[in-house]
C-alpha cells in the first residue's frame, strides 16, 4: 500500500479503535467487578446515539446535544443498574445472559416507540470539510475530532482508575471483591457508579459515530461482540488491557479488510474480492482472540491476581 | 469457617452452578391422565394439516412447522445446555451448517433427501467435533466466548461465500426428494415436510427421555452441578461433554436442513449470535434440562410474537418483559411453573 | 402427573385460540386485494416510504378503485430482512389471498420474496428492483418492472460520462444483484478505463476505507451507486474527505433525487445524474401527479414515488381492461403487457421481457422556487428508447 494510503488507513483503523474502546472500558469494567455479562451494554450505546440525535435537533446544538445525551444515558445506566441489575449479580452467567438479552428487546423497542426506528444525526457544519494533515493527505475534521475525544477519554480513564482513589477501590474490586468489601467499602454505591461510567462512556461513542453510521434500532447489537472480543484479548476487568485490546482489533480490521481485499483482487472477480476481504479481515479478529484465549487466557494485561 | 461473601469468579473455583436447576426425572409410572394428555395431542400433532384445511387456514401449516423445527433446535440446545451445563453461544452455527449444507446440495442439483441427510450429518458432527474438541479445554466466560467465536467464524465465511449468495443468502427453487422405489417424497408439499419435521422432533423427544434417567444422562448431569467432583470420581468428564456437544450439533444442523427445506432460502443470519440467544431464550422459557422444555419454549415464543404481532407493532417490547420475568421468578421455565402450581415441594428440585 | 395434562392441554387451546384469532381468512369477491412489501423501516425507509405513498396516492386519486373495482391494499414492512420479506409474501398470498404484490424497493429482498409469488401464479408489479437475470434467462410471464431495467441508469450515465470526455473514473456500488448490475451497466457504454470498482456490503455506512483507496487512485471521477441512507452518508464523508475538489462526483438518480438531497444539502448543489424521470416533466400526468403529491404529503416526490404511482396506474388500466375479471391470469397478463396509461414519466412500453422500453435523461440538482434543491432535466434524452442488453435470452417472445 502507498504510504498515504497506510497512514490514512492506520488513522481510520484507530479512530474505529478508540470508539471500540469507550464501549469497552464500560463492559470490562461491569465485567470485572461485579463479575456481570451484561449484553445490554450496546442498547447503551444506541440510546446514546438517540438521545444525543433528539437533543442536537431539538437544541440546534452539537455540543450541547451531545454532552445532553452523555449526562442523561449516565443517569439511565445507574437507574438501571439500581433497579434491575443489581439482582443479577448473584445469579449465574446464564441467567444474566438471558436477562440481559431480554433487556435488548425492550430497549430496542422502547426507542423505536419514542423515536422511531431512526434519526438523522449531522456533524457539526463547522468539522464537516478536510484538515491537511500532510501534503496529499487531507483527513476528515470530524474523525480528528472522534481520534481527539477517544484519546482524552482514554487517558482520562486511564488517570481515574490508576490515580484516584476511587479508581484504586475499583481496581481492588476487580481483582477479588471479596477483599473489597471485607475492607469496608460501599459496594453498592461503587457498583451503581461505575455503570453508570459505562453507560456515559457508550453514550459518547454512540453520539460520536451517530454522523457517520447511522442512529438506528439495533446498531448495538454487532459492536457489542467485538467489544466482548476485546475485553476477552485485554484481560478482563483491565481498563488498559481494553485500550490496546480495542486498538488492535480495530487496526486488524480496518488494514485487514483493504489491505485483503486489493490482495484478493489479484485473482478474484471484484465481487468475490469484495466479500472475501472483509469476511476474512473479521475472521482474522476472532482467531486473534482464540489464540489469546489458547496461549495467556486470563488476556493480555490480566486485572485479576 | 465459610466465607463471608461466594466468590462467584469463574476461574476461581469453577464454572458457577447454574442455579435451581431440576434433577432429571425418576422413570416413574406415567399416570393414565398424563398418557391420555399426551395421546391427545399426539393426534392433535398428527391431525394438524387436516383440521388446518378444514378451517381453510393451511397458511398455518408452515407456521406449525416452523414451531416443530425451532423445537428440534431448541431441545438440541437443551441437552448442552440444561443436561451438560455448557452455556454454548453458538450454537446457531450448527443449525446455519445444516441448512447451507442442504442448500448448497440443492443448489447445484442434488435433490437427494438421502445425501443431504448424509451431508448434514457429516458436515455438522465433524464441526462440532473440532469446535467441542477446542472449546471443551476451557469454562466458565471463556467457554461462552469461545463458541461465539467460532459461531462468528463461520457466520463471516457465510458471508463472503458470494457463490453461494453470500450476504445476499441462498435461493433454492426445488427441496429434498426421498425416493422409495416408486414413491417419492417431496418436501416441497407442506405436509411431507411437516410430517418430516414432526417425526424428527419425536425421535429427539423419545431420545432425550431415555437419556436423562440413563447411566450416561445422569454422568452427565453429575458432571454439570460439580465437575471437579465429577473428574474426581472417575467419569470422563471431557470425553462425555465432547459427545453430548457432538450429538447435540447435528441433531441442530437436522433443524437447519429441516428449515431450508421450509423457507427455501438460507441467509448468514441463521449463523448470527443474535439466534444463538434466541435459542437459548426458547430453552429457558420451556425448562432448562426437561424433555418438554424445547418444544414448549419455541412454541411459546413463537405463538406469543404471532399473537402479539395482531395487536401491535411492539411484540419485542412485551415479549422481552415476559422473558425477564420468567429468568428473574420462574428460573425453571414454563415447565418448571407448572411443576410448582402442582405441588410447592417440587420446587426444591 | 397431572402437569404435564395441564401442558398440553395449555398448549393445545393456545394453538386453538390463536387460529381462531387470526385464522379465517377474508375472501374478496368483487374487489382488488393488493400486497405492497417494502421497507419502511431504517436508514433507507424513505424510499419504500415513497413507494408506499406514491401508490397509495394513485389509488386515492381513482376514488380507491382499481380499474373500477374498490381497491385493498396491505401495507408491511419488509425491515431491509429477505427472511422477512418472504414471510410477508406468503402470509399476503397464503392468507389474505391478495390478486398482485407490489412495493419491494431492493433486488435481494425481492428475489429472495419472488418464488412465493411464482410458486402461486400471483402476479408481482415491481416499482423498482428489475434486475438483469429477470430481463434475461430467468424471465418469468408473472414479473412486471414498472421501473427500468437496473442497468439502464448506470448505461445512461457510462454514456454521459463519454460526453464529458472523461477519461479516467473509479466505481463503487453495493454487493450485491443490483449493484453488481449498475456497474456492468456503467461498463457496457463508458469508453474511458475504470481505475478502480469496489463493492461495498449493502447497507454499510462508513465509507472511510473505500474513500482512502479513492484518494489514493487518483481517479477524474467517481460513479457511485448507493442509494438510500447509504449514499446520503457516502456523498457526506466523500466532502468530508475533501474530494470533491479534485474529482467529479458522477450519480445515477438514486443517489441524487429528493431523499439525498435534503439531508446532503447544499453539497449536492451542481451534482448532474441520470434517471428516466424528473419533477420538472411537463407532460399532464407528471403535473397532476407532482400537485397532487405535494399536496397530500407536503414533500417534493422522488422518482421512488413517481414510480409507485405509475405501479397503481399500470394496475388500474389492466384490470379496467379486463373488466375486473381478475381470475382470467392470461388476458390479465395481456392487458398489463399492453400498459395502455399515461405514465408520469411520458411514454411507455413494455418490451417482450416485460421490462420497460424508454428514454433516459441527465438531470442537474439546481435551485428550485424556495430557495432549496430540485433536480432539473435536459430536454434531450441522452438514450432514448433504451431496453436493457438481456432480452434476448429470454425465452417469451412477444
Amino acid at each position: 500500500m502507498p504510504s498515504v494510503l497506510l497512514i490514512e488507513q492506520t488513522l481510520n483503523g484507530l479512530q474505529f479503535g478508540l470508539m471500540l474502546f469507550l464501549l469497552a472500558a464500560g463492559l470490562t469494567l461491569v465485567f470485572g467487578v461485579m463479575d456481570m455479562i451484561n449484553l445490554a451494554h450496546g442498547s447503551l450505546y444506541m440510546i446514546g446515539a438517540f438521545l444525543a440525535a433528539w437533543l442536537v435537533a431539538l437544541t440546534g446544538s452539537f455540543v450541547i446535544g451531545v454532552l445532553g445525551a452523555v449526562g442523561l444515558t449516565g443517569l439511565f445506566g445507574m437507574a438501571l443498574e439500581a433497579a434491575l441489575l443489581r439482582t443479577l449479580y448473584a445469579r449465574d452467567h446464564l441467567s444474566q445472559v438471558l436477562a440481559t438479552f431480554a433487556l435488548i428487546l425492550i430497549l430496542n423497542d422502547g426507542v423505536k416507540m419514542l423515536f422511531g426506528t431512526d434519526l438523522p444525526l449531522s456533524a457539526p457544519a463547522a468539522l464537516s470539510g478536510p484538515v491537511e494533515l500532510l501534503p496529499g493527505l487531507q483527513y476528515p475534521a470530524y474523525r480528528l475530532l472522534i481520534l481527539g475525544v477517544g484519546s482524552a477519554l482514554a487517558i482520562a480513564l486511564y488517570l481515574l482508575v490508576q490515580k484516584t482513589r476511587m479508581g484504586a477501590l475499583v481496581r481492588a474490586g476487580a481483582s477479588n471483591r471479596a477483599m473489597a468489601t471485607a475492607m469496608g467499602t460501599n459496594i453498592s454505591a461503587l457498583f451503581t457508579l461505575v455503570f453508570g461510567i459505562g453507560a456515559a462512556l457508550c453514550a459518547v461513542a454512540g453520539a460520536l459515530l451517530g454522523p457517520l453510521l447511522a442512529v438506528q434500532v439495533g446498531m448495538g447489537e454487532n459492536i457489542l461482540i467485538l467489544a466482548f472480543v476485546v475485553i476477552v484479548i485485554g484481560g478482563i476487568g483491565s481498563i488498559r488491557g481494553a485500550l490496546v485490546g480495542s486498538v488492535l482489533v480495530g487496526c486488524i480490521d480496518t488494514l485487514g479488510r483493504t489491505g485483503l481485499q486489493q490482495l484478493f483482487r489479484e485473482f478474484l472477480p471484484p465481487q468475490w474480492a469484495s466479500a472475501a476481504g472483509p469476511a476474512i479481515a473479521s475472521i482474522a479478529v476472532y482467531v486473534f482472540m482464540a489464540v489469546v484465549l489458547a496461549v495467556r487466557p486470563q488476556g493480555l494485561f490480566p486485572a485479576r491476581t | 469457617m465459610a466465607p463471608p461473601i461466594e466468590s462467584r469468579s469463574s476461574e476461581a473455583t469453577g464454572p458457577a452452578p447454574v442455579d435451581d436447576l431440576p434433577m432429571v426425572a425418576r422413570p416413574g409410572r406415567i399416570d393414565t391422565a398424563s398418557r391420555a394428555a399426551l395421546l391427545i395431542l399426539a393426534a392433535a400433532a398428527l391431525g394438524l394439516p387436516f383440521i388446518l384445511q378444514a378451517l381453510g387456514s393451511s397458511y398455518y401449516l408452515s407456521f406449525a412447522s416452523r414451531i416443530v423445527i425451532y423445537a428440534i433446535a431448541a431441545t438440541s440446545l437443551n441437552l448442552v445446555l440444561g443436561y451438560a451445563g455448557l452455556v454454548s453461544f453458538g450454537h446457531a452455527a450448527f443449525v446455519g451448517l445444516g441448512a447451507y449444507a442442504t442448500g448448497i446440495l440443492i443448489s447445484e442439483g442434488v435433490v437427494g433427501g438421502g445425501w443431504h441427510l448424509l451431508a448434514t450429518v457429516a458436515v455438522t458432527g465433524l464441526a462440532a467435533a473440532v469446535i467441542g474438541a477446542i472449546s471443551l479445554r476451557t469454562r466458565g466466560v471463556y467457554f461462552i466466548m469461545i463458541t461465539l467465536a467460532f459461531a462468528q467464524m463461520l457466520y463471516y465465511l457465510a458471508n463472503s461465500m458470494k457463490g453461494y449468495g453470500g450476504d445476499e443468502g441462498l435461493n433454492i427453487r426445488a427441496r429434498s426428494l426421498f425416493g422409495f422405489g416408486a414413491i417419492a417424497y417431496d418436501l416441497k408439499n407442506p405436509s411431507a415436510l411437516y410430517y418430516t419435521a414432526l417425526a424428527a422432533l419425536g425421535a429427539s423427544l423419545l431420545a432425550l427421555d431415555r437419556f436423562g434417567p440413563s447411566r450416561m444422562g445422569r454422568a452427565v448431569v453429575a458432571l454439570r452441578d460439580d465437575d471437579v467432583r465429577a473428574e474426581a470420581l472417575g467419569f470422563p468428564t471431557f470425553r462425555l461433554k465432547l459427545v453430548v456437544f457432538v450429538v447435540a450439533g447435528v441433531l441442530g444442523g437436522i433443524a437447519g436442513a429441516l428449515s431450508v427445506n421450509l423457507q427455501g432460502y438460507v441467509s448468514p443470519n441463521v449463523l448470527h449470535w443474535t439466534q444463538s440467544g434466541t435459542l437459548m431464550v426458547m430453552v429457558i422459557l420451556g425448562g432448562v434440562a426437561t424433555v418438554w422444555g424445547g418444544l414448549i419454549g419455541a412454541a411459546a415464543l413463537l405463538l406469543l410474537q404471532e399473537m402479539l404481532s395482531a395487536y401491535t407493532d411492539h411484540w419485542e417490547f412485551w415479549t422481552g418483559w415476559v422473558l425477564l420475568a420468567v429468568v428473574l421468578f420462574a428460573r425453571r421455565g414454563l415447565v418448571g411453573l407448572a411443576a410448582g402450581l402442582r405441588s410447592p415441594r417440587a420446587r426444591t428440585g | 402427573m397431572i402437569h404435564r395434562t395441564l401442558q398440553s392441554a395449555a398448549a393445545a387451546s393456545l394453538f386453538a385460540s390463536t387460529l381462531a384469532l387470526v385464522g379465517g381468512a377474508a375472501f374478496a369477491a368483487d374487489k382488488v386485494k393488493i400486497g405492497l412489501v417494502s421497507t419502511l423501516s431504517g436508514p433507507s425507509s424513505a424510499l419504500g416510504v415513497d413507494i408506499r405513498d406514491g401508490f397509495l396516492l394513485g389509488v386515492k386519486l381513482n376514488g380507491g378503485k382499481l380499474g373500477g373495482l374498490p381497491a385493498e391494499v396491505l401495507v408491511s414492512d419488509d425491515q431491509f430482512k429477505p427472511d422477512v420479506a418472504k414471510q410477508l409474501f406468503e402470509k399476503n398470498i397464503k392468507r389474505d389471498k391478495v390478486d398482485f404484490m407490489t412495493g419491494v424497493v431492493f433486488s435481494n429482498i425481492m428475489l429472495a420474496a419472488l418464488p412465493e409469488a411464482y410458486d402461486n401464479n400471483v402476479i408481482y408489479i415491481s416499482p423498482n428492483a428489475a434486475p438483469s437475470s429477470i430481463a434475461g434467462k430467468d424471465c418469468n410471464p408473472l414479473f412486471f418492472a414498472v421501473s427500468w431495467p437496473n442497468d439502464a441508469y448506470h448505461e445512461a450515465a457510462g454514456q454521459f460520462a463519454n460526453t464529458r470526455n472523461l477519461k479516467s473514473v473509479y466505481l463503487v456500488a453495493p454487493n450485491y444483484q443490483a449493484g453488481k448490475d449498475s456497474l456492468a451497466g456503467f461498463k457496457r457504454t463508458f469508453k474511458g478505463q475504470v481505475v478502480g470498482e469496489n463493492y461495498t456490503k449493502l447497507g454499510q455506512l462508513d465509507y472511510a476505507a473505500e474513500l482512502a483507496e479513492i484518494r489514493a487512485a487518483k481517479p477524474q471521477a467517481v460513479y457511485i451507486f448507493l442509494p438510500g441512507g447509504m449514499g446520503i452518508n457516502f456523498i457526506k464523508q466523500y466532502v468530508g474527505a475533501g474530494l470533491g475538489k479534485d474529482t467529479t462526483l458522477l450519480l445515477p438518480g438514486f443517489s441524487a433525487d429528493q431523499d439525498v438531497i435534503n439531508p446532503v444539502g447544499s453539497a449536492m448543489a451542481g451534482l448532474f445524474n441520470t434517471a428516466h424521470w424528473s419533477p420538472d416533466f411537463t407532460n399532464p400526468a407528471n403535473q397532476k401527479f407532482m400537485a397532487e403529491f405535494q399536496k397530500e404529503y407536503k414533500r417534493v416526490p422522488t422518482l421512488y414515488a413517481s414510480q409507485g404511482y405509475d405501479a397503481a396506474l399500470l394496475i388500474n388500466a389492466a384490470v379496467r381492461d379486463v373488466k375486473g375479471k381478475l381470475e382470467d391470469r392470461d388476458a390479465l397478463r395481456k392487458a398489463l403487457k399492453a400498459a395502455r396509461f399515461d405514465s408520469v414519466r411520458g411514454p411507455f412500453k413494455f418490451n417482450t421481457n416485460q421490462y420497460p422500453i424508454q428514454n433516459y435523461y441527465v438531470r442537474t440538482v439546481g435551485s428550485d422556487s424556495k430557495g432549496g434543491l430540485i433536480n432539473k432535466s435536459f430536454n434531450e434524452p441522452i438514450l432514448r428508447d433504451h431496453g436493457d442488453a438481456y432480452v434476448q435470452s429470454c425465452a417469451m417472445k412477444g
